[in-house]
């Protein structure tokens, strides 16, 4: 049903026998797909427009390194954070970021599994996405922690101290699950680009990009030997990846479940945080490719097909998340905890309970225009759907941390919470130093996996009988 | 230590990866087996032709897998028992399931860093050098379009002449030698 094509039966985009959108446009060869993708890294010209965004993108860098000097000089007290909401917009943005990054490592180990070939062109960008989300996140606890320099107490090593980290603190865990989350990711990516440097090495014209591509390539040759434990070592990273990638969220809530407090102390946490981060993940990779096939040319290799299918694990992740959300409420009176009923409603109906009405509009009202084909075939429309659930998300980790915290036991300690202005510079800094990253992605990596995309042309087949006839 | 002058091998250049498996196929039926394919993307076919079946990465990657599971657990429970135990209301030291998770976590990190480098290793990269980079033809086209069947020098098989007729048999787009 939902594939029945709207369009003239002779749309190219189309495949005839499925009535699908094709997943590459018809008419790709081995070197035009090279070309294609090679020459947005490969060209001397650097479009305008690259430079307009790297320099806006710039500039919220620089409001994130004075927002991290002024806090380094003077402390956390510049943020927001008060008694009882001690843990406000450094928590939420990490959790969020981090979500961001799941997606990534989804699209790139987990379809991979699954064998959805669809994924192939946006799987490196997905990637990359991870890193630099991983490295957004990654920041948010090391400034938390008051006085960052000293950041490595967290890993356990013999010091002169003589102290040890508490190994049962879900904090700690926290460093293990993120440090090696961030470790795997790099190598997977970077071991998935060996590849495709060998052929940039190849296709540079001039000396520097042949040296530099030449080393990152390690002397890649496409030797078939070196293929196939390469196909193995991807897969066995994708199946790693795909455990760690579940791990990591679930660890990350268990900074809240493990808790004994109302609003945090509850089992769903694991499941929901997992798919409420792979929900953020698909719609900031769509934020992501919308502009850049649109800005690169490159519809005819993240076609409208990626637009669709993505949309589909949108509202899917978004209905679990949805189950979630009801579950919270449903226990809430189920549990007949006072305690935890009072919460509820304060979260719902309290002064802060715009937030949580936004976070229902954003995440779960609005994506149900997902049900229509219409809204999935149409980048813009898509576009505008991955801002609201981004924004839906990062509101459902506000809710999660401020409303959980403001109304504490007893009313003498109530209080709120408001976020400062460093606040707010912080986490827009680190959307311009991802933003950043990602332009310099584009600019100097191949950012659509070349030797994938070669994979799925149809003459990249080996025509069995005669290949087989050959050796008898 | 192979003989680092002289001829490497020849290679012969395929337009369709069919025929390079055609003629690898033939090449390793008839007797070689220093021969090389080489493709710009993954071709299974090849490498079962020329007799490659299975790796060891697997292997390489539950060893790694499995020291970083001993070695987490291990730190954990000499830190929380012997080194600095800590006594939170009376709660055993030796807390194991606690201690699952960030085990888990290594374990997933050592396995993947030792299928990644243990791949690497396997296949001799990084490598600075390498011969069949001499020839004119590979560079243009191994990464892009071309398949490439080289023969070695070093296979006993390996007769200049004849093994060049034995190549041009199967209709390559070329067929060069390969020096060091």
């Amino acid at each position: 049903m939902a594939t029945k094509p709207e369009l003239p039966v002779n749309d190219p985009q189309l495949d005839p026998t499925t009535g699908e959108f094709r997943v590459i446009a018809p008419g790709y060869t081995f070197k035009s797909v090279t070309d294609v993708i090679s020459r947005i890294v490969l060209t001397p010209h650097t479009p305008m427009g690259w430079f307009a965004g790297f320099m806006l993108a710039g500039t919220f860098v620089l409001l994130l390194m004075t927002a991290v000097t002024w806090l380094f000089l003077k402390g956390v007290g510049i943020w927001g954070l008060d008694i009882p909401v001690g843990w406000g917009f450094a928590i939420i943005n990490f959790v969020w970021w981090i979500g961001i990054g799941h997606a990534g490592t989804l699209i790139s180990a987990i379809l991979l599994l699954f064998k959805q070939q669809w994924r192939n062109s946006i799987n490196r960008f997905a990637e990359a996405m991870t890193i630099f989300a991983v490295i957004c996140a990654g920041m948010f606890p090391l400034i938390h922690v008051g006085r960052p320099w000293v950041g490595y107490w967290l890993f356990p090593y013999p010091n002169t101290m003589n102290v040890w980290p508490q190994f049962r603190s879900p904090l700690l865990w926290d460093v293990f699950a993120v440090s090696t989350y961030a470790t795997i990711s790099v190598v997977f990516w970077y071991i998935g680009m060996i590849p495709d440097f060998g052929t940039m090495r190849d296709r540079a014209k001039s000396r520097f990009p042949q040296y530099a591509y030449g080393i990152l390539s390690l002397g890649w040759r496409g030797s078939v030997r070196h293929w196939m434990r390469y196909e193995t070592a991807s897969l066995l990273l994708a199946g790693l990846a795909t455990p760690l990638v579940l791990s990591v969220h679930t660890v990350i809530s268990f900074d809240f479940a493990v808790a004994i407090l109302p609003g945090w102390h509850t089992t769903i946490f694991p499941p929901y945080f997992v798919a409420g981060a792979i929900y953020s993940g698909f719609a900031m990779v769509i934020t992501l490719a919308i502009p850049i096939r649109k800005f690169y040319h490159l519809e005819g290799l993240i076609t409208i097909r990626h637009i669709d299918n993505m949309g589909k694990v949108m509202l899917a992740t978004g209905l679990i998340v949805a189950y979630g959300y009801s579950m919270e409420v449903f226990m809430a009176w189920y549990s007949a905890s006072h305690w935890e009923y009072f919460m509820m409603w304060n979260r719902i109906f309290g002064p802060m309970g715009w937030s949580y009405w936004v976070l229902i509009t954003c995440n779960i009202a609005l994506p149900q225009l997902l049900w229509l084909r219409s809204t999935r075939v149409s980048p813009g429309r898509m576009f505008v759907m991955s801002l609201i659930v981004n924004t839906g998300m990062w509101f459902e980790r506000f809710v999660i941390v401020v409303t959980s915290l403001y109304r504490d036991f007893l009313p003498s300690s109530w209080g709120t919470y408001r976020a400062t202005r460093w606040d707010y510079a912080t986490f827009t800094g680190t959307l311009g130093l991802f933003t950043a990253l990602f332009f310099l992605f584009v600019r100097f990596l191949p950012m659509i996996p070349m030797s994938e995309i070669r994979m799925m042309l149809p003459q990249a087949k080996v025509t069995e009988p005669e290949a087989m006839e050959a050796g008898d | 230590m192979p003989v680092r002058e002289g001829i490497y091998g020849l290679l012969a250049e395929f337009d369709t990866p069919t025929e390079l498996v055609v003629a690898a196929k033939t090449a390793y039926d008839s007797g070689w087996r220093r021969l090389d394919c080489y493709t710009p993307y993954p071709v299974e076919e090849a490498a079962e032709a020329i007799g490659f079946h299975r790796n060891y990465v697997p292997l390489i990657c539950l060893v790694g897998g499995l020291m970083g599971l001993a070695a987490m657990f291990l730190m954990e429970t000499w830190v929380s028992v012997l080194a600095y135990p800590l006594n939170v209301a009376g709660r055993p030291l030796f807390s194991w399931p606690a201690f699952v998770i960030p085990a888990y976590e290594w374990t997933i990190l050592w396995a993947g860093l030792s299928a990644a480098f243990g791949m690497l290793a396997m296949c001799g990269l990084p490598t600075l050098y390498h011969p069949l980079f001499n020839a004119p033809n590979f560079r243009n086209g191994a990464t892009v379009d071309k398949f490439f069947l080289c023969l070695e020098a070093n296979d006993p098989k390996f007769e200049a002449v004849e093994s060049r007729t034995f190549l041009e048999g199967f209709g390559p787009v070329s067929v060069v030698e390969v020096e060091y």
